[in-house]
Order: C-alpha cells, then structure tokens, then sequence
C-alpha cells in the first residue's frame, strides 16, 4: 500500500517535471519575445536586456527550469510578467472556473452513458442500442471545438435559449452560462462511455460467473448490477482517469469559444503574449490534476476490485 | 433433508428428470449445427447418472438445455425436459427461474472462472439463498455449515474472503457447497473434475459421492473419463457426436459394453477405474460434420466392426442386458452370425 503511494509520488514528480519542461521548451521555440511585447516594438535594447535578466531570459533553458522547479519548492510559483501577481494567486483564481467545468461535464456524461452503455448491452440490437450506437459514433466523431461552435450558433445566437459568453453571477446564473459549455465538453463523452461500458458490460454478461448467477435463479437485476457492472464499470473508470488530460484541452477550447474564465482562457492568453510564468503555472496545474486523476481512478478502481485493491 | 416442499410427482416411475427425443440445434456461419439428436435418458430419484463422451459430443449442450442457460445462437427443435413432471421446454423465463437454484442447480468446468470475483464467497452463498425467507445470520450460519461440510477449513471467516484467495480445489468445493445449498432435487455437475488435477480429482468425486448421499438428491454427472465415472455413478449414458449410443446400469456397461463406441473408450482408457488419467481418451478418426451428420450409424466412419447396414439404417437402441440398451447393428436380434465384414469402415 505504502510502496504503491510512493511509487505513485514519485511517478507523478517525474510527469510533472518532464511535462512541464516540455511543454515549456515548446513554447521557447515559438518566435515572440515577451521582453519586445510587453515593452512595445520602441523600447531600447538595453531597456529590453534589463527586462530579460529581471525575468531570468537571459539564462540557459535548463537554468530557467531548474530555478523554476526550485522556487516551487519552495512554494513560490513565480510573478506575472504584467501585473507583479503572483501566479499561484492568479492560476487558482481561474482553477475553480475549470474545475466545475471539468466536473460537470464528466457527471452529466457518466450519468447518462453509463445507463445507455449498460441498456444496449443488455437490449442488444434493440432500437435503443441501435441509436446510442449510431450517435455515440456520430458524436465521438465531432471535434469539440466544432460542437461548441454550433452549440453557441444554435441555443445562444439563433435560439436565445442561453446565454452565449460569460460564467455568470450567483448560483442559477452560473448554472444557466454552465450549460452550453458543459453540454459541448461532456457530448463525445457520452457516447464513448456508452461504447465503452456497452462492450465491456457484453464481455462481463458472457463470463461463466454470469451463468452461474443465473443457474442459481438470481434475478436479472441483480445479476447485472451486482455482479456484472461492477466488474464492466472497471474499464471506464480507468479512461475517464487518463481522460482528465482530453478533457482539460476541450475545456480550454470550450473557455475560449464561450468567453469563460478559467485557466484554458489563462492559458490561451499568456501563450499569447509570451507569458511565460502564467504559462507554466497553468501547465504545473493542469498536469497535477491530471496526475490526481489517474491516482483517483486508480483508487476507484481498487475500490470497485478486490483483486486490484490487493495488488495495491 | 431434500425435497421438504413435496414436488409433483414425476409420472414416470421415481425420476426426478426424463430427457426425451431432445434435439437442438446452434447456429453458426457455416450452417446450423445439429449438437443433440434425439436424446433421451432419465435420472432417478437419489440416483447418480453419468454422461460420458469425448469432448465436443454435446454434454454441456445437454446440461445447459436442462438448465435453460443455452448461449443465445442455440435453440432446442424437439423434445422434453420433463424435470419433476413439469416439462422445462413449456416454462417462461420467471417459471424456469424459480426452478432454477431451488430445485436444480449446477457445478460448472472451471471453477476458477465460475466464481463472481468481486464479491466474498459470503455474499456469493447468501445471495442464492435469497429466496428461502431466512434471516441473514441463518443464510450465513447454513453457508458456514456447507463450506465445513465439503471441507473448507476454518469456514466460518473465510466466508469474508474473494473467490481469489482460494485454490482451483478450493474453489470448486466452494461450488459444490453453493449448489448443494439451495437443497436441490437434482445436481447437474458438468465436468467438475477436469480442471483440477488427479488428486483433487479424487477427493471431490468422494465428496459428492458422500453429499448426495447424505441429501438424498439426485446428480447427473457430466464427464469424458469412464473411471470417474465408474467410481461415483449409478447409470451410464455415453453419448457420441450428439446422439446417445448406449445407457444402463454402471456394472452393465462395464462388464459388457456392447456399443464399438463405447469399447473404443475402454480401449483407450486402460488405467480404468483406478487409474485417473489426465488425458482424453483418443480414438482414431473425427467427430462427424454436426451440420450434415452422416445417414446411418453416426460412428460408422470411425467404427472397426462396421458392416453392411451400417451406412443406410440408423440403428434403434438394442436391447443389450437388464436395463442396457446400445444403438448398434451387431446387436440386432435378427442379425445372421457372422455377416458382418469387421475392419471395414475402420482404419
Ligand atoms: N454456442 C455454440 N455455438 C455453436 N456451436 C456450439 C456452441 N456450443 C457448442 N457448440 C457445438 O456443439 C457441439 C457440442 O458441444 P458441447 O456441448 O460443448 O460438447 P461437450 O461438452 O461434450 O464437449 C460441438 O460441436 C460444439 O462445437
Ligand atoms: S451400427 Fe455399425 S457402424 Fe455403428 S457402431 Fe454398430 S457396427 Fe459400428
Ligand atoms: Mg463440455
């Protein structure tokens, strides 16, 4: 149990190490000076050079990340370029926004493609399988961007059922500006969990146990609730974990596209000046709640199987 | 102990189960494919009937059909189950139901997949008693008592362990205690054996062989090795590419096995009784095509005695001693001495 956390902590440093490193140099490659965009294309060059030692520019690359993973240590996230902020305020601002983002779609999806998945393995080939079958495919195959795009041409603009941009004041408001985006992010999730829990719910229903269970008279019900989904419902938990990472990048296009805070919109917009303190705050959380979802289905996982929880 | 609820009485003489004319049929790609033909056998009350064969000759498809558990492409054509003089084939799905883990119920091939592994063998036993009206202290005190009985040691609070934590062994003892449980009227235990090893073998042959003694119910005994069977049943029922080819009592079809199908197993099979083998028997030639079985005797391409009237009769089951009966032209009453070419059809 103890050695599995360790080996746990110590395989989340390392993704979080190497992600944000990469990601970083990435952003290094792109052309763009921040130092020129923050001064303005007329600042003097040795007005330029004293921005960029302030900002550590001036370092090697791995110089950078090592004072940057150092100041993390010890607990310090760095300064906004901009504003002088510090970035862990501003990062943890914006985090809630994306979290209840992330949260509510995941729910409204699991909700609603679990039971479907479940119903058209159980109803195989019936018009209800047939459907979520034919939409799940159909869904799966829209880019997220696409589907908001439409989704706000539709029910905001044409419609004006819900509102288009913003995250709203106070609880009904939020709710309402939370419906669009969620429903956008959540969408292909619900018909890849339908698929997912439909096959591997088949599988579970064809195993010798399911036949035992049902030798002994037990109730259909029962059978699949009790013995099969349990067993079915494995797979998915382990892909919605690992899929925290997709979910986050349609967040981002989703805080875009809708003009939501959150940090996909942070992030957007210090990519965008060559932000890169904010940048990397971003990406140190946004791989960190990735790290704690594979960990948090993980733990789903060993809850739901004694086999796995054992193994721990 | 068994049968405290008086079931209808069957009309056949004392049997708990009369298979008859049973056919069935599965579909496949390649056509349909005739798994049981015309197959009747009866068990008696409180006896132990085996069914023996080489693998692939329909003894699971028997003891699915009688259990109503068929996989979804397989489909009984013709036939009764008559089980307690009720006929299981004219059942809905809520009557079979209620049959099913009350008054019949099964040990399956391989226990180390017959066990739901998320949950503790506990819940397991407490669930099939869940219509026994018993509270959950009793249901667990008569699980405690079962898994003692087929010699699970310290019973009591391995009722809180997962299926994984025990042996191939273990596990199928934890089966049969499962199925002995709900009391049933008849056992269907379908290769229970072949996945353990020779000892084990052994000892849960006993075990049942004691169990039903002591419950005073019925088994049909599912098993492609004649030795085990010799040692725990009443009667024999060798079946051969979906058809059944001789039946009788135990001693009957040991001392005198008169169907070549069945002397072709003892052939194969000299260890016998005490010996228990691990390997199939094996007999020269195949299995028939099951799409297009062949016309007259179904063992003619494999038989060493075929002659004559093999290839255009299909043979009636002969009367072959008391309570023995083989579906062979050599047994014929009206069969001249010596008009049969042996060695033929055989290789
Ligand atoms: N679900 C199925 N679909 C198609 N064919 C099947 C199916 N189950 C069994 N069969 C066929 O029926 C025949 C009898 O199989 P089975 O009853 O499993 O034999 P045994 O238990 O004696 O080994 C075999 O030819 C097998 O291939
Ligand atoms: S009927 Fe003929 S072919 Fe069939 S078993 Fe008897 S002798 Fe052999
Ligand atoms: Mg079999």
């Amino acid at each position: 149990m103890w050695i599995y956390f360790g080996r746990r902590l110590i395989l989340a440093i390392l993704v979080v190490v190497i992600a944000v490193t990469l990601l970083n140099a990435m952003l290094h490659l792109v052309p763009g000076d921040p130092a020129v965009m923050i001064l303005g294309p007329r600042a003097t060059p040795e007005l330029i050079e004293a921005f960029r030692v302030r900002m550590g520019l001036d370092q090697p690359f791995h110089v950078q990340m090592a004072t940057f993973f150092w100041r993390l240590l010890q607990g310090d996230m760095g300064t906004d370029v901009f504003t002088g902020r510090s970035v862990a305020a501003i990062v943890l601002e914006q985090l809630p926004f994306t979290l209840t983002l992330i949260a509510v779609s995941i729910l409204w999806a699991a909700a609603l493609g679990i039971p479907l998945g479940c119903f058209s393995a159980i109803r195989r080939n019936s018009l209800l399988d047939k459907v979520t079958g034919l939409l799940s495919v159909s869904v799966i195959s829209i880019p997220a961007f696409v589907m908001a795009l439409y989704a706000l041409l539709i029910f905001a603009v044409e419609l004006k059922w819900l509102p288009a941009i913003g995250a709203g004041e106070g609880f009904l408001d939020s709710l309402e500006h939370l419906i669009l985006p969620a429903f956008t992010v959540g969408v292909s999730w619900v018909g890849y969990m339908a698929r997912i829990v439909r096959a591997s719910m088949l599988e579970v229903l064809g195993e010798t146990h399911v036949r035992m269970a049902r030798a002994f008279g037990l109730t259909e019900r029962r059978i699949v609730f009790g013995y099969a989904l349990p067993i079915a419902i494995l797979p998915t938990v382990t892909l919605l974990g690992v899929g925290v990472a997709y979910l986050v990048s349609a967040a981002v296009f989703a805080e875009v596209i809708f003009a939501r805070p959150g940090v996909g919109a942070l992030i957007v917009e210090a990519v965008d000046s060559r932000n890169y303190p904010i940048v990397l705050g971003c990406v140190l959380v946004t791989t960190a709640l990735f790290v704690l979802a594979t960990l948090v289905s993980d733990l789903v996982n060993a809850l739901l199987d004694p086999r796995a929880r054992e193994s721990l | 102990m068994a049968g405290a609820a008086s079931p209808p009485e069957s009309a056949a003489e004392g049997s708990v189960l009369e298979v008859s004319g049973l056919s069935l049929d599965f579909g496949s790609p390649r056509g349909r494919i005739h798994a049981l033909r015309n197959v009747s056998l009866s068990v008696p009350r409180g006896r132990i009937v085996g069914v023996v064969g080489e693998s692939g000759c329909g003894k699971s498809s028997l003891a699915y059909a009688i259990m109503g558990l068929l996989a979804a492409n397989g489909e009984v054509t013709d036939g009764r189950l008559l089980f307690e003089g009720r006929d299981l084939l004219k059942l809905d799905q809520r009557e079979l139901r209620a049959i099913r883990g009350q008054r019949l119920s099964m040990v399956f091939q391989d226990p180390m997949t017959a066990l739901n592994p998320v949950r503790r063998i506990g819940e397991l036993m407490t669930d099939i008693q869940y219509r026994s009206g018993r509270s959950p202290a009793e249901m667990r005190r008569r699980a405690t008592e079962m898994l003692e009985r087929v010699g699970i040691p310290d019973a009591e609070s391995r009722l809180a362990a997962y299926p994984h934590h025990f042996s191939g062994g273990m596990r199928q003892r934890i089966c049969i205690a499962m199925a002995l449980l709900v009391e049933p009227a008849l056992l269907i235990a379908d290769e229970p054996t072949t996945a353990l090893d020779a000892t084990l073998e052994v000892q849960i042959v006993h075990l049942l062989k004691n169990l039903q003694r002591e419950l005073g119910c019925s088994v049909l005994f599912v098993s492609h090795h004649l030795g085990t069977v010799a040692e725990l049943c009443d009667d024999v029922v060798v079946m051969y590419a979906g058809e059944v080819v001789e039946s009788g009592p135990v001693r009957e079809i040991f001392h005198r096995p008169s169907h070549p199908y069945t002397q072709a197993l003892f052939a194969c099979d000299p260890g016998r009784i005490k010996q228990a083998t691990r390997n199939l028997p094996t007999i020269p030639g195949e299995l028939p095509d099951l799409v297009e079985p062949p016309s007259g005797c179904i063992f003619k391409d494999r038989c060493p005695e075929r002659f004559e009237p093999c290839d255009r009769l299909k043979p009636p089951a002969y009367a072959a001693g008391e309570g023995h009966r083989a579906a062979c032209h050599l047994l014929s009453p009206c069969r001249p001495l010596g008009s049969g070419p042996a060695g033929e059809g055989a290789r």
